[in-house]
Formats: C-alpha cells, structure tokens, sequence
C-alpha cells in the first residue's frame, strides 16, 4: 500500500509543478511590458544570456559540422552519391542538429545559470526586499530574462547551422576532396526555405521560449537554501532537455506530416 | 564592461544572428524574394521518371527556370506538370519540345527545352505539345533482353 502512496504522492507533484508553471507563465508574459519603458534590463540580459554562449556554440556547430562532413561522406560514398554531401549536412543541421544540439547547449550554459542566479536572489531575499520596496520582481527580473532567451535561441540556433555548413565544407572540400561548387549545388537545389529552413527557425523558437520558461520558473520557485538553489539548478538542465528531446519528436512528426 | 561596451556587443550579436537566418535562407534554402517575374507553362508526359518537384528546366544545358508542381491529368491519365520559367526568358517558341532528361546515367533528372521555330511565343498559361517522356532503365534493359533474345532464336 505504501508504493501505491508514494507513487500517487509523486505523481500529484509533478501535476503540482506544472501547474504552477502554467500560472507562473501568464504572469512572466505580463510583466515583460516593463521592457518598453525600460530597453535597459533587456540589452543587460541579451548579453549574459545570449553573447554569453555564442562562443560555445560556435565552437560546438564547427566540430558537428566536420562530424557530418566525415559522417556523410562514408554513408554517401556507397552510393557513388558523395556529390551530395552538401545537402545532407544542410538537412541535418538546418532541420535537426542546429535547434536541438543549440537548445541542449543553451540549457546547459545560459538555462542554468538563470536558475541559479534567481535561485540565489531568492534565498539570499532579494526578491523579497523588492518588493518591499515596491518593485515587482516578475518585471525587474524574471521578464528580461526570459524575453532574452527567448530572442537568442533561435539567433544560437542559425549561427550554429551556419558555422556547421562551414565545418561541413572544410572536412568535405578540404580533407575528402569533393566539389566544392557541387557541396554548394546540391545544398541549394534540395533544401526548401519553407520546409527546412522555416521549420528549423519555428523548432529554435519553440525551444528557446521553453528553456527559458522553465530556467525562469525553477529558478524563481527554488527552495531557499543551497540545497534547493542546486536542486533546481539540476532540475533545470534535466527538464530542459527531457522537453527539447519530446517537442522535437512531436513537432518533427507534425512537419513530417505535411510534406 | 562599462554599458556602452555591453550595448555594442549586443547589437552585433543581433546583427550577426539575424544575418546567419537570412543567409540560410538565401543561401542555403536558394530563396528569391521576387518570385513574380517567373511565368509558368504546362507540359504532359506519359512517363516522368524519377523527376521531382524543384527539379532545374534547362535551355541548351542553361538553367532557366524549375518544376514548380506534379500532377496527373484526370482524363488521360498522364503527367502533368508546371514549369516556372523566369521572365527573362519569355521569347520561347510555342512549338517548343520538353524532354525529361537525366545528368549522367543515374544522376538526378530534369527537364530540358529545345526551341522551335514559330514566331509566336509561349504565353503564362501556356502548354508546350511537344514533349518526350523519360527514358525509364528497367523498361531499356527490358528492351535489349527482348532484342537479344529474338536474334539468338534466329
């Protein structure tokens, strides 16, 4: 009787948890209207979130694209279709690698640190003294922050694809002697701006407003003690990337559905 | 980092993502905003291979336009499709003759126009008469077994 308790008891958690997600969200959207007034807080957060991990995610679409590169080729190179190489690694960072590998980065680099900084403002009373002072803490803290992931995700997320095609023509072109104009040629005759390019835009955005919706909310609803701050802090990048991996199943079967 | 400085590299980050999405877009999805200087004609096929959507139109080995749609003619059960052709290059013959032609043996197909000789030109809206399927392998094959055959019976 007492796993049956236990796993009701869990399950009403999690039930908990996301609703007091769903109400939290409204109130984040509401607030950000502070943003008009002041540009600032915004600019301010723009860098610590997205400047912040443009680094990585350069560096990691270079070595994903060269991985493709070389990936592409061998399974290409059967076929007598190596010519193609261009196209495949177009698809896969356009469509796929570019918003999810950028999105699981951005939970790990940026998603994080939000949690932890609201975390700590929280258990240290930050927030509290804020609003004792008549400052709404949703719109002086929490709205920046979120409105700022949700405009660098989908910036990461092109940069990446761009800095991958790049790695992509270096192994192809450079180490594995293909065309360089047939790498470009396939590219552009098989990637459709609709299907492809949009849909991996459309991916990044979504991804970009949920890690920064539950960065944001973990952070904000931490227990306030170091324990709690890292609990949620792990919570973040778990839950983050549990909800990346799953809307990207789903909005990929959806895509798919259309073509 | 004094405001100023945090400013700046924002707005190049901006400008940097922003222009990384309209490179792909242009680039790498091959977009051109001015899509309205194309017009389209209509060819029927018996047979369209391995011809697909996007596919370039070609005029003496030159790319001028692409397949824009696939489709079957509910009457005669043939291929119908639209070739998007750019505006440029609106001096076509109406006796103009499509073939469905593939790069290299097995490479990717696509369509290729051979100018006639009238004096009127294709119109939008327009179907071209004269065309020739494409040449199916299994269906050549077929062939030189059947011709092979019949002279070892000989």
């Amino acid at each position: 009787m007492n796993w049956l308790r236990q796993l009701g008891g869990g399950v009403i958690t999690v039930v908990q948890h996301l609703g007091r997600a769903g109400v939290f969200l409204p109130g984040v959207m509401a607030a950000t209207s502070i943003l008009w007034r002041r540009p600032g807080l915004l600019i301010q957060q723009l860098y610590s979130v997205g400047v912040m991990t443009v680094l990585i995610v350069v560096v990691a679409g270079l070595f994903v694209g060269m991985m493709l590169g070389f990936q592409g080729y061998y399974t290409l190179v059967d076929f007598g279709a190596e010519s193609s190489l261009g196209l495949a690694v177009a698809l896969f960072l356009t469509r796929e690698l570019g918003p999810v590998l950028t999105a699981l980065l951005f939970a790990g680099r940026a998603g994080s640190a939000l949690t932890a900084e609201i975390g700590l403002m929280k258990a240290t009373q930050q927030l509290e003294a804020m609003e004792m002072m008549a400052v709404d803490p949703l719109g002086r803290v929490i709205a920046p922050r979120f409105l700022a992931g949700c405009i660098s995700m989908p910036l990461l997320a092109a940069l990446f694809s761009v800095v991958g095609l790049a790695g992509g023509y270096l192994v192809g072109v450079g180490v594995l002697d293909i065309d360089g104009g047939s790498y470009w040629a396939s590219m552009q005759t098989g990637v459709d701006v609709y299907d492809d390019i949009l849909g991996g835009i459309i991916k990044s955005l979504v991804f970009g407003f949920v890690v920064a919706w539950i960065a944001v909310f973990e952070g904000y609803h931490a227990e306030s003690s170091t324990a709690g701050v890292s609990r949620a802090t792990t919570r973040t990048v778990v839950t983050a990337a549990l909800a990346i991996l799953g809307l990207d199943y789903a909005m990929t079967a959806i895509m798919f559905d259309e073509v | 980092m004094t405001r100023k400085a945090i400013e700046t590299t924002v707005g190049l980050f901006l400008l940097i993502g922003v222009a990384a999405m309209i490179w792909l877009a242009l680039k790498v999805g091959n977009w051109s905003p001015a899509t309205t200087h194309d017009y389209e004609v209509t060819a029927r096929f018996n047979n369209i291979g391995g011809l697909t959507v996007k596919a370039p139109v070609t005029l003496a080995g030159v790319t001028i336009g692409r397949v824009a749609s696939i489709g079957i003619d509910a009457d005669d059960y043939s291929a119908r499709i639209t070739l998007q052709i750019d505006q440029a290059h609106d001096n076509l013959p109406t006796d103009t003759s499509a073939a469905i032609l593939t790069s290299g043996l097995l490479g990717a197909q696509y369509v290729g126009l051979d100018p006639g000789a009238e004096e009127t030109y294709l119109e939008d809206g327009d179907r071209i008469e004269i065309t020739q399927s494409a040449v199916v392998l299994e269906h050549l094959i077929g062939q030189i077994l059947i011709r092979t055959a019949e002279e070892l019976d000989r």
